[in-house]
């Protein structure tokens, strides 16, 4: 066992750990973060979007040396059946600003730097470092964690959980459950490699300027589940993701869906003569706001994906993991300036700030969307889908039928599908979700 | 630095991209091939590179040397002789009993000396590990530049050698030269260029040189020589025929049909570099940059994807036949013929159907 | 005693791509590993100093990122790192390399004491050359034992290394004085695994870092591009070949087909290979 003692432990190096150890190492605490993977980031797969304003609270000047892609002007929503899309687009010049809001990252380069920026905030950080087990005393308290190093035993007075959605130190040593199979998404994503030139004609684009598309429907053969493309400077990020209730239930792979995907007349051109420079896979926790756990205990507290603090409906899950962490270490901070012992009661803190925050706020709001999606998977992404594309369709071909005619046989078409008590209760339900 | 002649650097500034060659490098002239010796063998590898050599010496019309170095006696004298039928207009020896095994120190001054006194423009080593181990001495004491694992040989129309190499773990080749300094050298790997045809010709002019030592001069002492058991030595650089398999075999447990089917031929086995990595197969079986070059009459790579390191240890081969699920595997880009199949499933077929083909019923066919 | 391993960190070549169109090397996102013969190296140090005593220091020279790679051999255990790391060694070919490396060991020698032995890996998975080792002894003045598989003894008082060196058909037994240079063949030990303690201490130990000044280069003009006597005309792609592989059908019978079709292209083999299977 390891005689030295740390004032906290912080399990993990994704954007949750990071911000933590950013955090209590810039208040001055004495820090040890542990990561399993060879390097920061070597673990951590996302599409990936990173949101300034959460990182400016922590890297106020990131913008000096972050790898940073594009910054995004344009965004785009596009409902998909298997031969069309309709899309709500929004391009914005305000999005050109001189500190851009929202940029498309690539984690490996990107969790590099934030986690030298750890390093140089004072923290000790480990990789190749698996820590296997919560160290407990006998009333249960956490003191600490065993690694898998030899002599691997280390205390501290508090241990933060970064871990992941699948980490197994927490629900392992009883703190919290493992999420079920339909409270958690498999994404699969690819990077498509194409010179920068083509990508700016593609998307039109000039410079930096980034978008992203964000895409669901029948892409998803009737499962709860979302696809995305995303501009970075010289490659394309696209992925797809659904529940892994859904594919248990379904046989469907998340590469079969992928690949149907890039195949996707929409898709394919955006994609041609790209070459694959990887291929990655992911859990995300979907459960939203009913699915997160205990988040405090006894010299511990449970912080990102771990937290299952994901906004699915908003695809925001990167700064509520920052946010999370960095108001984590500040309440733990504050603990410790009072000189009070990490115990559950005082590291209730960390609740009630993160209560008072976005990251609760938002995902209380959408608290009953997860149900919904699953419940109504049929129909928000097979059945509305093909409804909307035949309804554009008809509005658009031009072919002599008077328009009254059109409306008309569109609407029967709605209500023959759905009828009118469904139509009227999917309104209500995602009306009332929404809210 | 003790024996290295004075030598200018060129003009400061930028390292030198133009020929700029300081007057006292202009005496140097004629193309050397060192001639690599071990306990009375000549290494093949320094035939091949007197076959790469005569052409670069025809190409300048200039001479080709051979440098024997080596214990005094019988060994010695016939590898002197035997540098003439491959291509030798002249050969300096220098032998001497405190050669009779290699060692660095004892080595290095006597290449340095003879080049120092007779000075050539270009230096050829076989990359061996005697020879590695000794051309960066050589190179280092002479102060000039290497470019080891050359590919490719050639002289520009000044002048200059042109050495190609692989590059950047092997992806690419890149053509390297050392416009400004003397002598040129170059080390190139066993295999790698073809084995020139030998004609008995007589012995010619051989110039001998001292070595210019005694046995207190050198430090290292050989205490002894252990040689490898023969069941342990493989063939493979030097084989006809070659079966080689890669992770496209999909476990280890396969692998032993890539040598069952070399049984029935009569060939080698060999692996490319990530069955190694993994384990699977032992170092020696790898073919390809770091591993092994090979120059077949027949290469069958099954489940081998193509990748460039393993492209330049086989390109030499008369007749590249590939077997790969994937059709846009790289190794359709350089195999003479090749089948999109599962290897797992074809290796055993062909086994068969090599040894049915290939029974003494069949060989009485073929010989009427 | 004081040991002094040379490492080098390279791109993880299996990882390497060549871009589409400007055909140069994708370096993004390549990941970069301490080339794996310096770590056997690294390991035969480590146990030697673990038997005799004394200190392990590990010496590279590359850009400022390299410091990754150091960190790891002192999470190793190694006792000491030195990054060499310059704008003017860019660029440096073998000669010039070791020029630098040389004169940092120079340097080590005066600030940490003297080194009894330098190990390298057998050559680089980039380079691949195996030249630096033999380029550093040479320079220093070091007797140079390559291709080592084992070190079977080692006399501090006698001044004295027995190594056994591969060779043509066979190990040689070689006895020379220290100091001396060793370069380790892979496969011959396997690195380990640091402690906690080992990690928590290579974590918080300075990398120390030199310039080239700092390193007492007295000729800046021998570093880098400048000091390389080879220089790099052309960077290229292997041609391909004008006509791709004649892919065979495979058909009912593709063993069949497939040695038809051998056969058929080359009529001589025919007779060779039934030569060869008879053993002959």
């Amino acid at each position: 066992m390891i005689e030295e003692k740390f004032d906290a432990i912080v399990v993990g190096a994704g954007m949750a750990g990071n911000a933590a150890a950013l955090t209590l190492a810039q208040r001055g605490l004495k820090v040890l973060q542990l990561e399993r993977g060879e390097y920061s980031g070597s673990k951590n797969v996302q599409g990936a979007i990173l949101y300034a304003d959460m990182l400016e609270k922590l890297i106020p000047d990131f913008r000096e040396d972050a790898p940073l892609e594009r910054h995004l002007v344009e965004q785009r929503f596009w409902m998909m059946d298997d031969r069309s899309h309709t899309g709500l687009h929004y391009r914005s010049d305000d999005f050109n600003e001189e500190k851009p809001n929202r940029y498309t990252i690539i984690r490996a380069q990107f969790d590099k730097w934030f986690s030298q920026k750890v390093r140089e905030a004072g923290a000790i950080v480990l990789c190749e470092t698996t820590v296997t087990e919560l160290a407990q005393d006998a009333y249960g308290k956490v003191i600490g964690v065993r690694t898998d190093r030899a002599d691997g035993e280390i205390h501290a007075d508090v241990v933060v959980l970064a871990e992941g959605v699948n980490g197994l130190l927490g629900t392992r040593a009883g703190l919290r459950k493992r999420p079920t199979p339909d409270k958690v998404a498999l994404a699969v994503k690819e990077m498509h490699f194409l010179p920068r030139e083509t990508i700016e004609a593609r998307f039109n684009l000039k410079g930096d300027e980034g978008m992203v598309i964000e895409a669901a429907g029948t892409i998803s053969r009737g499962m709860t589940g979302m696809g995305f493309i995303y501009a970075n400077k010289e490659c394309i990020s696209l992925g797809i993701g659904c529940l892994v209730a859904d594919f248990q239930r379904t046989g469907e792979t998340p590469y079969g869906l992928l690949d149907r995907f890039k195949r996707h007349p929409s898709v394919a051109p955006l994609i041609e003569g790209s070459e694959v420079k990887e291929y990655a896979a992911h859990l995300i926790p979907e459960g939203g706001f009913k699915a997160i756990p205990q988040l405090y205990g006894e010299g511990w507290v449970v912080v990102g994906d771990a937290a299952q603090l994901n906004n699915a409906i908003h695809r925001e899950g990167s700064n509520l993991a920052m946010t999370s962490g960095r108001i984590a270490a500040e309440a733990i901070f504050q603990v410790k300036s009072r000189k009070d012992p990490m115990t559950a009661e005082n590291l209730s803190l960390y609740k009630t700030m993160l209560d008072q925050s976005f990251v609760i706020k938002d995902l209380k709001k959408y608290k009953d969307m997860p149900a919904l999606m699953h419940t109504q998977s049929q129909n928000f992404f097979l059945t509305y889908p093909e409804l909307v594309s035949k309804a554009m369709q008809n509005f658009l071909r031009v072919d002599g039928t008077p328009k009254v005619e059109k409306e008309k046989t569109t609407f029967k078409s709605f209500i023959k599908a759905r009828s009118w008590s469904g139509l009227f209760g999917d309104a209500f339900r995602l009306a009332r979700a929404w809210r | 630095m003790g024996t290295a002649p004075k030598t200018a650097a060129p003009a400061a500034g930028r390292a030198a991209t133009k020929k700029e060659l300081p007057e006292h490098f202009k005496a140097y002239k004629h193309v050397w091939v060192f001639i690599e010796q071990e306990r009375g063998q000549v290494h093949p590898v320094s035939w091949e590179l007197m076959g790469a050599g005569r052409k670069l010496a025809d190409k300048l019309k200039v001479d080709l040397a051979a440098v024997v170095i080596g214990p005094e006696g019988e060994a010695t004298r016939s590898a002197a002789a035997e540098s003439f039928c491959y291509g030798a207009d002249l050969v300096y020896m220098v032998a001497d009993n405190l050669l009779a095994d290699y060692r660095n120190e004892s080595y290095t001054k006597a290449l340095t000396d003879v080049v120092n006194t007779y000075k050539p423009e270009i230096l050829l080593l076989g990359a061996s590990t005697l020879g590695r181990d000794l051309a960066g001495s050589v190179a280092t004491t002479l102060l000039t530049g290497l470019t080891a694992d050359c590919t490719e040989l050639d002289v520009d129309a000044d002048g200059s050698l042109a050495a190609t190499r692989p590059t950047f773990g092997g992806s690419l080749l890149c053509t390297i030269y050392t416009l400004n300094y003397r002598p040129q050298m170059a080390t190139v790997r066993p295999r790698v260029m073809p084995m020139p045809e030998r004609v008995v010709r007589p012995v010619g002019r051989i110039v001998s040189h001292p070595l210019g030592l005694v046995e207190d001069d050198i430090v290292t002492k050989v205490l002894s020589f252990l040689p490898d058991r023969d069941s342990a030595k493989s063939n493979l650089a030097y084989a006809d025929v070659v079966v080689a398999g890669g992770l496209g075999l999909g476990s280890p447990e396969n692998f032993q049909l890539v040598r069952q089917l070399a049984t029935v031929l009569g060939a080698e086995y060999g692996c490319s570099r990530p069955l190694v990595q993994k384990g699977w197969v032992t170092s020696d079986r790898q073919i390809g940059q770091t591993g092994k070059t090979i120059r077949p009459k027949l290469y069958i790579a099954a489940g081998i994807s193509g990748a460039i390191q393993h492209r330049v240890g086989v390109e030499g081969a008369d007749l590249i036949v590939a077997i790969n699920t994937d059709r846009n595997a790289p190794i359709f880009d350089f195999a003479h013929m090749g089948i999109v199949a599962d290897a797992i499933r074809l290796l055993p077929a062909l086994t068969a159907a090599f040894r049915a083909r290939l029974s003494p019923h069949s060989r009485d066919r073929i010989a009427s | 005693m004081h040991i002094v391993v040379c490492i080098k960190q390279v791109p993880d070549s299996a990882q390497i791509r060549v871009h589409p169109v400007t055909n140069t090397i994708m370096r993004q996102g390549v990941p970069t590993i301490i080339n794996p013969y310096d770590l056997f190296a690294l390991e035969a140090a480590l146990e030697l100093r673990d038997q005799f005593g004394g200190e392990v220091t590990v010496l590279t020279m590359g850009p400022p990122s390299a410091e990754d790679s150091l960190r790891k051999t002192l999470t190793f255990g190694a006792d000491r790192a030195v990054l060499l790391t310059d704008r003017f060694f860019a660029g440096a070919d073998t000669l010039a390399t070791t020029y630098a490396l040389a004169t940092a060991i120079r340097k080590i020698s005066t600030e940490f004491g003297a080194p009894d032995l330098v190990f390298t890996g057998k050559q680089t998975i980039d380079g691949d050359t195996a030249q630096v080792g033999p380029g550093i002894a040479k320079r220093l003045g070091l007797l140079q034992l390559t291709y080592v598989a084992k070190i079977s003894a080692l006399d501090l008082q006698a001044r004295t290394i027995d190594a056994e060196r591969r060779s043509e058909g066979g190990v040689q037994l070689l006895r020379t004085r220290l100091p001396c240079l060793v370069t380790m063949l892979e496969a011959t030990n396997q690195i380990r695994r640091g402690a906690m303690a080992d990690a928590l201490r290579a974590a918080r130990a300075p990398v120390v870092k030199w310039s080239a000044q700092d390193a007492g280069v007295e000729d800046i003009s021998k570093c880098g591009l400048r000091g390389s006597p080879t220089i790099v005309k052309r960077v290229f792609a292997p041609a391909a070949r004008s006509e791709k592989a004649a892919l065979i059908e495979p058909g009912e019978q593709p063993a069949e087909a497939l040695i038809d079709a051998i056969f058929k292209r080359q009529p001589t083999l025919e007779t060779e290979l039934a030569a060869l299977a008879r053993g002959y």
